[in-house]
């Protein structure tokens, strides 16, 4: 086995060249293979690559959920994802301080708006309890107004779950990438895989994947196509489950929304996910959203007249004054749903290759459980692993609305005047900040990218200010 | 006071900050608070400083290039310009690359810079911060979010700031007069605009200039017309169309410009606690443009989204004077009268009241915006009541339209009781 490089490659461009098989391919770059990439870069012995069809990291799923670091409470106790919830709850909220990734505890309240749901509370809370959460409450209607005075009227009662989290979903997969990257792990973008061989090598044999840059070798695979597991699934000819793509469309309200709302406000779960919530982000928007649209289509990654109308009836009833707020953005993302109600990983250690498939709803949460639980599985199904090693740790930018940005930051401005100049100014981000993401272990290739890591034209005015000087910074810089 | 916007603990961050006093701070350097601080300089004012937060000041204006600003007519990097100058000139102090990031308390600013952070305490504070347009997002248009969208706003410092290359095929949506700036742009940057569209059933410029949009320019104006999507990735492909008659048509385009339905640039206003005037979504001022927090004033586009930049400068003229009274009877508290309200068909009126303290000036005037087209057909009678007493009626000639404002008279103010119950202004076909 190869001794891994310092540092690995992040490519874009050109032929794979690789003549030497790495020991695991992990395919697909959001949360959940970003996150399996860095558990595996931990071991130093093997040699990992992160291959991806799209041009970033975290473009897929990853970029477009709720954002919320789940405690697990209302999980089906006993499946594989309730474990994996309740674990990467811990794992990721330690990591998230360790790293910067912004995240806060505001809590949540499921609010019951009939005697039905009332009646059901109890019982949730009984249920999370056997998820091992034992903090659950129920509160009445005074309580539940006294914490929330803008909540819409006629609302019964709540269970109050106080450790239902707020994290930056883009910081995360980011920090997962620049630390594997940093550990050796090669980062091979806009690579979408096509399909699949299996060669007999000197010895070992192994997978040749074709991808849309070139083949690779890898004795080992890992499948975290997110949406497409079911597609990469059959390139190895398993046809274990189908993914059907469950679209949820949402809305973000500009800041001054903020302050109408202190938890994450959640449905009462009814059969078809978790239902509209509103939630405040790190950044310190307020969210409406999700719907739940079982679709055919997985790029169907697109709002809709009714999807919006639908939002608007129910953000209505929940925070009536939400509405009057500005719009910053709306978006969707598609949850990958399959047969069951659970995650399918599956390891086939004859084939030398893992699915991790069917992580629907909360994979941002579960994504370091769910890379250590895969970790496991590669070395049972024998891969040599070697002892881990712990990785040096990243700092990722802050972006959070209540840590100290760097244009507040008095001791950063005077070592570099460049964090006192604001660019973009709704979201108050340096030119400092720009130069470097633009410089940083995975620069964005898109002013989305550019976006996701720094915030710069995610604000109110999304451009009429800042745009075109956006565009002059991030066009400089390929030139 | 709250602090700035959405940010809490922002109160524990004075530490580090150099803590500065002045006579005049004013925030935003564009038509509005250059004119202001022109002839507070100009007037020995002591200290009057201008906090801008791009490069260059000037505000809008630096990116229109077009004709069409204030008198003489004359192009909008020369009017931003020339305003610039003569702030300077008078003695003001012009500071760019500045931020201010929130009001801790009334009359103080916390400000970025790349010099550092400062906290800023001023005699009297004039917001002069602008207005946007709403880009797609804010104006909930469904479908996909691909590269190609933006506002006039974009487009032109695209254009003329940066000489960026836009696309080949756009499409407009709107027809305040700033989309035909758009227009304007689009075809220097050689691209061809396929479809204006508009929901309403007639452009909201008058019909000269639209039919010189249409027939000399020949871009196809779509009335009664509804984007219903967005389509495409990565890149724009096209938008759908909704038409009056519930048809749908595709247009392939690469550039979608969304332009007016400005909006306030009020967050800082808003997050100082400033009272807001729900109907403008800028800050509530009185005629002298004094907001309910003494010392704290407003003009400009904030106020009314959005004038012409002669009115943005008109008023900062305006509040130079009320800054002035202020400042030399600094311990007299201020005191307002009656506010003032519309009902549909009027959208706003602003100023939103009249002050109590002041001797009634009846040269100021009022600006009122219309909530959809009216047709100039048949004419209307504007009306002010108050407690049931009519002040003021007079006859509303030509069209008003929903993109700027109708000015009108102040004359009735003496008349108005200050001590009295709101003013009404409403708006009624005249019968023949
Ligand atoms: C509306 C919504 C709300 C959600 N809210 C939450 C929440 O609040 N909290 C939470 O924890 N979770 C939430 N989730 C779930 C969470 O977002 C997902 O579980 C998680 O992002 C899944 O990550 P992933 O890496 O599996 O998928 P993805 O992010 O989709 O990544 C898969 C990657 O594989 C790539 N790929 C696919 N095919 C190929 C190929 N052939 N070759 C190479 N690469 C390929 C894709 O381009 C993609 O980048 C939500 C999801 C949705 C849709
Ligand atoms: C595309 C377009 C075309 C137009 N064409 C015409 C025309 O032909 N003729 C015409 O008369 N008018 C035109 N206008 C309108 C004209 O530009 C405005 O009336 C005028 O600029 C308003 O002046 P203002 O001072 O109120 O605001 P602005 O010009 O918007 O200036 C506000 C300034 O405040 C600054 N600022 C905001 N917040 C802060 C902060 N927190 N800290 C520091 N600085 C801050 C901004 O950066 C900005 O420079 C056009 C507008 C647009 C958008």
């Amino acid at each position: 086995m190869n001794a891994p490089a310092a540092e690995g490659r992040v490519t874009r461009y050109g032929p794979l060249q690789d003549s030497a098989a790495y020991d695991v391919v992990v395919i697909g770059a959001g949360v959940v293979g970003a996150g399996i990439a860095r558990e595996l870069a931990r071991h130093r012995r093997v040699r990992v690559a992160l291959v991806e069809a799209s041009h970033d990291v975290g473009d897929g799923t990853s970029k477009a959920n709720t954002a919320i670091l789940h405690t697990g409470f209302d999980a089906t106790p006993g499946t594989l994802e309730a474990r994996l919830v309740r674990e990467g709850h811990a794992l990721l909220g330690a990591y998230a301080a360790e790293c910067g990734i912004p995240v806060e505890p505001v809590g949540a309240l499921l609010v019951a708006w009939d005697e039905d749901q009332l009646a059901a509370l109890p019982g949730l809370a009984a249920k999370a309890a056997r998820n091992g959460y034992e903090a659950a409450r129920v509160v009445d209607a005074d309580a539940l107004y006294a914490r929330e005075p803008h909540l819409g009227p006629g609302a019964l009662g709540a269970l109050a779950v106080p450790d239902e989290s707020i994290i930056c979903p883009f910081t995360t997969p980011l920090a997962y990438a620049t630390q594997a990257v940093r550990a050796g792990v090669d980062l091979h973008l806009n690579s979408r895989l096509q399909h699949v061989t299996w060669a007999e090598g000197e010895g070992v044999g192994g997978h040749t994947l074709h991808t849309e840059r070139g083949p690779l070798h890898a004795r080992w695979l890992v499948n975290a196509a997110g949406l497409h597991a079911d597609t990469v699934d059959r390139m190895l000819g398993r046809t274990t489950f189908t993914v059907t793509p469950r679209r949820g469309q949402l809305v973000v309200f500009d800041k001054p929304a903020r302050a109408l709302v202190h938890h994450i406000l959640l449905p009462v779960p009814t059969a078809l996910g978790k239902g509209v919530l509103v939630a405040p982000t790190v950044f310190g928007n307020v969210l409406l959203g999700p719907t739940a649209e079982d679709l055919h289509d997985k790029t169907a990654t697109h709002s809709t007249e009714q999807g919006l109308s639908a939002l608007h009836t129910q953000g209505a009833r929940i925070l009536p004054e939400l509405l009057e707020e500005e719009v910053t953005t709306v978006y969707a993302g598609l949850r990958a749903a399959t047969e069951e109600d659970d995650y399918r990983i599956d390891s086939w250690a004859e084939q030398r290759y893992v699915t991790v498939g069917g992580i629907r709803s909360t994979g941002l949460t579960a994504s370091l459980a769910i890379a250590a639980h895969v970790t496991g599985l590669l070395a049972e199904a024998g891969l040599d692993l070697g002892t881990p090693t712990s990785l040096p740790p990243v700092r990722m930018p802050s972006l959070g609305e209540r840590t100290q940005r760097p244009y507040q930051d008095p001791g950063r401005i005077a070592a570099d005047p460049d964090y006192g100049r604001i660019v973009c100014h709704c979201e108050r981000v340096t030119l400092g900040e720009i130069r470097d993401a633009l410089g940083s272990t995975v620069p964005p290739a898109s002013l989305e990218g550019l976006r996701r890591r720094t915030r710069a034209r995610g604000g109110r005015c999304q451009g009429f200010h800042c745009g075109a000087a956006l565009r002059d910074l991030f066009d400089g810089e390929l030139s | 006071m709250v602090n700035g916007t959405g940010g809490t603990g922002e109160a524990g961050r004075a530490l580090g900050r150099r803590v500065r006093e002045v006579d005049v701070l004013i925030v935003g350097a564009g038509p509005a608070g250059l004119t202001a601080a022109e002839h507070l300089a100009a007037a020995d004012c002591g200290t009057v400083e201008v906090l801008e937060r791009e490069q260059q000041a000037g505000g809008v204006p630096r990116h229109c290039h077009h004709g069409g600003f204030g008198t003489p007519w004359t192009s909008g990097p020369r009017f931003a310009a020339a305003r610039s100058r003569a702030a300077t000139d008078a003695g003001a102090v012009v500071r760019t690359s500045t931020t201010v990031t929130g009001i801790p308390e009334a009359r103080t600013v916390d400000v970025t810079g790349p010099d550092g952070l400062e906290r800023i305490t001023a005699r009297a504070l004039v917001l002069a911060t602008g207005a946007r347009e709403r880009p797609r997002a804010a104006r909930l248009v469904p479908g996909t979010r691909p590269a190609g969208i933006l506002t006039t706003g974009e487009l032109q410092q695209a254009v003329h700031l940066y000489g960026q290359y836009v696309g080949r095929r756009a499409v407009v949506v709107g027809t305040e007069p700033v989309a035909y700036a758009a227009l304007d742009t689009l075809r220097r940057a050689g691209v061809t605009v396929v479809a204006q569209l508009t929901d309403l059933d007639r452009p909201q410029i008058p019909p000269l200039r639209a039919a010189d949009a249409r027939l000399r320019r020949t871009v196809p104006l779509l009335t009664r017309t509804t984007l219903t999507e967005v389509l495409g990735r990565g890149r724009l492909t096209g938008v759908r169309l909704r038409h009056a008659d519930g048809r749908t048509t595709q247009v392939p385009c690469d550039t979608l410009v969304f332009t007016g339905d400005f909006v306030p640039e009020a967050e800082l206003a808003r997050g100082a606690g400033l009272r807001m005037d729900r109907a403008t979504r800028g800050p509530l001022v009185d005629t002298a443009f004094r907001t309910d927090v003494p010392g704290v004033f407003a003009v400009g586009n904030v106020l009314h989204a959005a004038e012409t930049a002669a009115t943005a400068a008109a008023e900062g003229h305006t509040a130079a004077a009320a800054v002035r009274r202020l400042l030399a009877h600094e311990d007299r508290p201020h005191a307002f009268g009656p506010q003032l309200a519309v009902a549909p068909p009027l959208r706003w009126i602003t100023p939103g009241r009249l002050p109590r303290d002041l001797p009634a000036d009846d040269t100021q005037r009022f600006l009122v915006r219309a909530a959809e087209p009216l047709p100039a057909r048949g004419g209307a009678t504007l009306t002010v009541t108050q407690d049931g007493r009519t002040l003021h009626s007079e006859r509303v000639r030509g069209p008003l339209r929903t993109g700027n404002s109708r000015e009108i008279s102040g004359s009735w103010v003496r008349d108005a009781a200050l001590d009295g119950g709101p003013i009404h202004v409403t708006l009624a076909a005249t019968r023949r």
